[in-house]
């Protein structure tokens, strides 16, 4: 059984524009029926342009969201139905890295009281072996030179990485990877990502990986998600997408890809506005193969081959038909 | 020695950064000699010498008449701030009369702060109905002339210290309210909080642990001003006659009994109790001057010198 289980997840904000605050709500669909699965162990990638809705899904399925829809199971128990100890628990068991460590570790707090903090939240005693454990996974070492300094006395990738071991303290299951090399420079970029690697490995620990990077999902995924404006367009092994990509999106993320080798697809105009989307295939706007019978149904999932699916027209059947 | 460096460390970190701010520097001299001034000419309880902590200090008794002192006599080497109508040193009372202004702005910013800080928290992370309820009653208290709410507030109560305390600290709360409350809706939405969240932590250690603590340096810039700003407000309820009964010491009631003698030429019984108001509420806004410098460090950059 897989560890984490997400079906038709939908996540919707509620959008105020003055007074119609007042008369009626309206919903912004940032996540629109994402299903997946991630089995034990492994990594799956969510990958798209910013305000596509990758971090929403991350967001969603810890449970940290209002207005969701869907399912999202986690070792078969619908983890937006939990509540009290049952929530709790699942929080032990699951954890977040976030994008920004200038952002994501509170500047009045030392290391020590950062990474032992969920110690404290979850009443375990004992702290000083964990704390100094999970700073060494983190590749803090020596942990006793980091353990008494503020956040803004550290680089941007120990940062990164005090915010890992205060993930990993609880022995976490599931880790939620909120674009976490993303603000960091390259050469920092290469350590945390073989650390995570490497952490996986060791503490046998299923990742949730969102990027926008496909290098970074090519290195780190077992399977990846590609998605566009709330909608998963195409999902499979991540060879198999990354190397043979079929819908017209993925295609021509890759092809700007650095070394890609592949014809430059630059997409014209904007990703449209999220509150208004485009009729049919949500991509049929900027999409270079587009066709009349694209506007007028959004397309239904395909399965190529076991595991690699993709929601395109094309796929469903090659040429329109008269 | 070990333990002295550690015990005095963080008062070395605060001489350290008061070195490099002269405005802290001279603000914290004036508050400090105003303090001491306070302390050592201020109330003793004692009936026979009432008024400071040896014989000789003040010179004369400020709330008694002496029949061999001269009547609004100009400042001389007997009486260096001269004599008033009721054949009292100017002097004595002069230096007796700080410690009300000192108590009452304390005392006050000290509840405000604490109620509306307390409130503001609450306010901006709650959200919704109770934080529309709770802004609107700041915010029609705020829209009330501070000087004519903490007014009516006395004259609900007794004129005398303890509820010129409290009126001033009812019109201080909103400033308090609406500072933390603006400090918690943007810390909120700061990613270190949702972590929190994520981590599973009651929504009560969120607030006191990750988002507190991070509103202080913004209370503290603020407390200051408003120190600075609370002297006036006792100097002038007192100068209405709201302060201390009579005869006690109180810069403002002085004031408000020597400018009827203003046009006769008796300059010199608003003189020195107006100039003492005006150092001692300067001394705090430098203070509040240098401390904001410290805490925003883009204002500081703006500085020259």
């Amino acid at each position: 059984m897989a560890l984490l289980e997400v079906k038709g997840l939908t996540v919707s904000y509620p959008v105020a524009v003055g007074l119609s605050a007042f008369i009626s709500r309206r919903f912004l669909v940032a996540v629109d029926r994402v299903s997946f699965s991630l089995p034990e162990g492994r990594t799956l990638a969510l990958v798209g342009e910013s305000g596509c809705g990758k971090s929403s899904t991350g967001l969603a399925v810890l449970g940290l969201l209002e207005h969701v829809g869907g399912e999202v199971l986690f070792r078969g128990k619908d983890v937006l139905r939990l509540r009290g100890k049952a929530l709790k628990e699942f929080r032990r068991r699951a954890q977040i890295v976030f994008q920004d460590p200038y952002e994501s570790l509170n500047p009045k707090m030392k290391v020590r009281a950062i990474v032992g903090e969920p110690l404290r939240i979850h009443g375990i005693r004992g702290d000083e072996g964990r704390l100094r454990r999970a700073l060494d996974l983190a590749g803090l070492s020596p942990p006793d030179y980091f353990l008494e300094k503020y956040p803004h006395e550290l680089s941007g990738g120990e940062r990164q990485r005090v915010a890992i071991a205060a993930a990993l303290i609880l022995d976490p299951e599931l880790l939620v990877l909120d674009e976490p090399v993303s603000n960091l420079d390259v050469s920092i970029k290469a350590g945390i990502m073989n650390l995570l690697r490497d952490l996986q490995e060791e503490l046998k620990l299923s990742y949730l990986f969102i990027t926008h990077d496909l290098a970074d999902s090519f290195f780190l995924s077992h399977e990846v998600a590609v998605m566009y404006l709330g909608v998963t367009v195409e999902q499979g092994e991540t060879e198999e997408v990354l190397l043979h990509p079929v819908h017209p999106y993925t295609k021509a993320l890759l092809s700007v890809a650095p070394g890609s080798g592949r014809e430059k697809v630059i997409l014209s105009g904007d990703v449209p506005d999220p509150l208004h989307p485009p009729p049919g295939c949500r991509f049929h706007p900027r999409c270079p193969a587009a066709e009349k019978r694209c506007v007028e149904a959004p397309p239904g999932e395909v399965e190529l081959s076991p595991g690699h699916s993709v929601r395109c027209v094309k796929a469903e059947s090659p040429r329109e038909e008269p | 020695m070990q333990i002295a460096r550690f015990l005095f460390y963080p008062i070395f970190v605060l001489l350290g950064s008061v070195r490099r701010q002269r405005l802290l520097q001279v603000g914290l001299a004036i508050v400090v000699a105003h303090i001491l001034m306070a302390f050592i000419c201020g109330p003793t309880g004692n009936k026979d010498d009432p008024y400071g902590l040896t014989r000789w200090i003040p010179p004369y008794n400020p709330t008694k008449s002496y029949p061999e002192i001269p009547r609004l006599a100009p400042p001389s080497a007997a009486h260096w701030m001269g004599t008033d109508h009721l054949q009292r040193d100017v002097f004595s009372r002069v230096i007796s009369g700080g410690w009300a202004p000192i108590v009452v702005a304390f005392s006050s910013i000290a509840i405000s702060l604490t109620i509306g800080s307390i409130l503001g928290w609450i306010s901006g992370f709650a959200g919704g109905l109770l934080d529309r309820v709770l802004s609107l009653s700041m915010d029609a208290i705020y829209s009330f002339p501070s000087m004519i709410l903490a007014i009516a507030l006395v004259a609900v109560m007794q004129p005398g210290l303890v509820p010129m305390i409290m009126a001033i600290a009812v019109v201080y709360i909103p400033t308090y309210f609406r500072v933390t409350r603006a400090e918690v809706l943007q810390i909120r939405e700061q990613t270190f909080v949702e972590a929190a969240h994520a981590v599973g932590a009651p929504w009560w250690r969120v607030l006191l642990r990750h988002i507190a603590p991070n509103t202080v340096n913004a209370i503290m810039a603020v407390s200051s001003f408003n120190i600075a700003d609370a002297i006036l407000t006792e100097a002038a309820m007192s100068f209405l006659g709201y302060g201390l009964p009579p005869p006690a010491p109180d810069w403002g009631f002085d004031i408000q009994n020597g400018q009827r003698f203003l046009q006769s030429g008796y300059w010199w019984l608003i003189t020195f109790p107006g100039l003492m108001i005006l150092s001692l509420s300067l001394g705090f806004g430098l203070i509040g001057e240098g401390i904001s410098d410290l805490v925003n460090p883009k204002r500081r950059r703006k500085k020259v010198g």
